[in-house]
């Protein structure tokens, strides 16, 4: 069975993917909103797993709900919190369940979140789940054993085209697709002459690429990321745009920014769609897309 | 030289530790907790003077040459009245010390340090982790620079993407360990070698807890 995100990705026209956040908690009311409001214009929805390594609903639980309300999940699945017979087990789970798309990930540190005490798993990385992926697909588990029943996913990973230095990064790139990802969804890219210099590299593989679109809400936030995110870098121009922005009007600006970035990517054709991140933000999202001329 | 490298307990731990025992014999380690300034002649006279401050009463104290060896027994039998006086003894050495003195001499043993790995001084006062003996090495492949010990997370096919300008996700003090492992392979011209799938990793090497038994 075909997932509809992988015939999206195949079809030639220009993808988008969004991100649904599970929060702390059991009230799922605004996650469900934020799927209600994006399920029928994004072809598929990331729903991200313990976020920064903070403590939330599974992503699995999420990745349900999504199916539930009729969009098109795509489960994020991290190394941090499961050893390889948890993470086998919740890819029998999700299969089973119809969901057939998996951004595989190795997770933040545990160091990074809201439970600094805990153990990190790792007891696989990304590449080795994406390559686990492809072993189930042929019915086995990954110590040999024959499965009753195989899995069937689209399966993607993520890069970050900023990455310094750069080298190790396109290395490890290049191992997750001969691991098995189908696509990629990269990290934040602000400056689009750099990605396209990455894209010229990345396009001679058979993988589709998503370029991450995270939306700025102040020019304290890009400034922010500069110099705690690894591997985002938002230039000058952007920053002083977005203080340059009317008091109050500094989402507007954000999202004419993001609008305007995913409008060069796609009349460009300089990649296959993009991944918009409205960290905290979903509700703008179609604004976003409107923005862009989606 | 590889040495058990300690810290220690904030003195409020090992007071609760030590609540209900009004009489301390403090043992210190003339090798690791020595180098490491932790448990060595200086750290145990303050020690001693810190708990009599606080009301309890000191049977004695010593450092032994090196606590973790099977030797520490006759050492401490010196001691014997000094310790049999005690109602608790304060070891300042690392856990391996702490163990063989509580196995050896069956009392009740408080260790006064977190032991956090065994590592060697890389430069003067810095203690770094080289080796987690992990059982499966494959240092072979990487240039001779471990990512089971060195990366955070112990990744074994290149970096993750929480690497930033050659430094680790969680310390920008901490070396990125495959930006150490890419640098040394591309000087080697071996760079090939880090394009080769690891598989997962085996951690069947020595179950823990480790135990072998070389053949005479």
């Amino acid at each position: 069975m075909t997932s509809a995100f992988k015939t999206a990705l195949h079809s030639g026209k220009f993808v988008v993917t969004s991100e649904v956040a599970p929060l702390k908690g059991t009230n799922l009311d605004k996650f469900i909103h934020h799927v209600e409001l994006l399920k029928d214009k994004v072809d598929a929805m990331n729903v991200t797993d313990h976020q920064s390594s903070v403590m939330r609903y599974p992503s699995l639980g999420g990745a349900l709900l999504v199916k539930e309300h009729g969009g098109e999940p795509i489960l994020q699945m991290t190394c941090r919190d499961r050893n390889r017979l948890a993470l086998q087990a919740d890819l029998l789970f999700a299969h089973s369940r119809g969901i057939h798309n998996v951004l595989c990930l190795t997770g933040d540190s545990v160091l990074l979140g809201d439970h600094k005490e805990g153990k990190g798993v790792f007891d696989l990385e990304s590449s080795q789940l994406l390559k686990t992926i492809r072993i189930m697909e042929r019915g086995k588990d990954l110590a040999g054993n024959d499965l009753d029943g195989a899995i069937e996913m689209c399966a993607g990973a993520i890069v970050t085209p900023e990455a310094d230095p750069i080298e190790p990064q396109l290395i490890k790139f290049e191992k997750k697709i001969e691991a098995g990802a189908e696509f990629i969804q990269t990290q934040a890219v602000y400056d689009l002459e750099n990605f396209k210099q990455f894209m010229s590299y990345a396009r001679q593989f058979d993988v589709k690429i998503l370029a991450g679109i995270i939306l700025l809400t102040s020019a304290g936030m890009a400034r922010f990321m500069n110099k705690n995110v690894a591997g985002v870098m938002v230039p000058q121009s952007l920053i002083d745009e977005m203080a340059g922005a009317p008091k109050g009007g500094a989402l507007k600006k954000g999202i004419e920014i993001a609008g305007r970035m995913i409008r060069q990517v796609r009349e460009e054709q300089i990649c296959d769609g993009v991944h918009i991140m409205a960290i905290g933000k979903e509700e703008v999202v179609p604004d976003i897309m409107a923005a862009a001329g989606l | 030289m590889i040495r058990s490298i300690t810290q220690q307990k904030p003195i409020e731990e090992i007071e609760r530790l030590l609540e209900g025992m009004g009489r301390i014999f403090i043992i210190g380690c003339g090798t690791c907790t020595t180098l490491t300034r932790t448990g060595g002649a200086p750290e145990v006279e303050t020690m001693s003077k810190d708990l009599s401050d606080k009301g309890k009463v000191i049977t004695g104290t010593t450092v032994v040459p090196v606590a973790c060896d099977n030797l520490t027994q006759q050492i401490l039998s010196e001691y014997g009245s000094q310790i049999k006086q005690a109602d608790g003894l304060l070891v300042m050495s690392c856990a391996f010390g702490v163990q063989t003195i509580g196995t050896q001499l069956g009392a009740m043993v408080i260790p006064a340090q977190e032991t956090l790995f065994i590592g060697k001084e890389t430069s003067i006062g810095l203690f770094s982790e080289i080796c987690n003996q992990c059982g499966s090495c494959i240092i072979g492949e990487t240039g001779g620079v471990c990512p089971v010990t060195a990366c955070h997370k112990s990744m074994v096919n290149g970096p993750c993407g929480g690497t930033n300008a050659g430094r680790c996700e969680i310390d920008s003090n901490k070396d990125c360990a495959w930006t150490l492992i890419y640098k040394r392979l591309k000087a080697l011209g071996r760079l090939d070698d880090m394009r080769k799938y690891q598989k997962p990793r085996n951690h069947l090497g020595e179950p823990r807890p480790g135990k072998c038994d070389i053949p005479a």
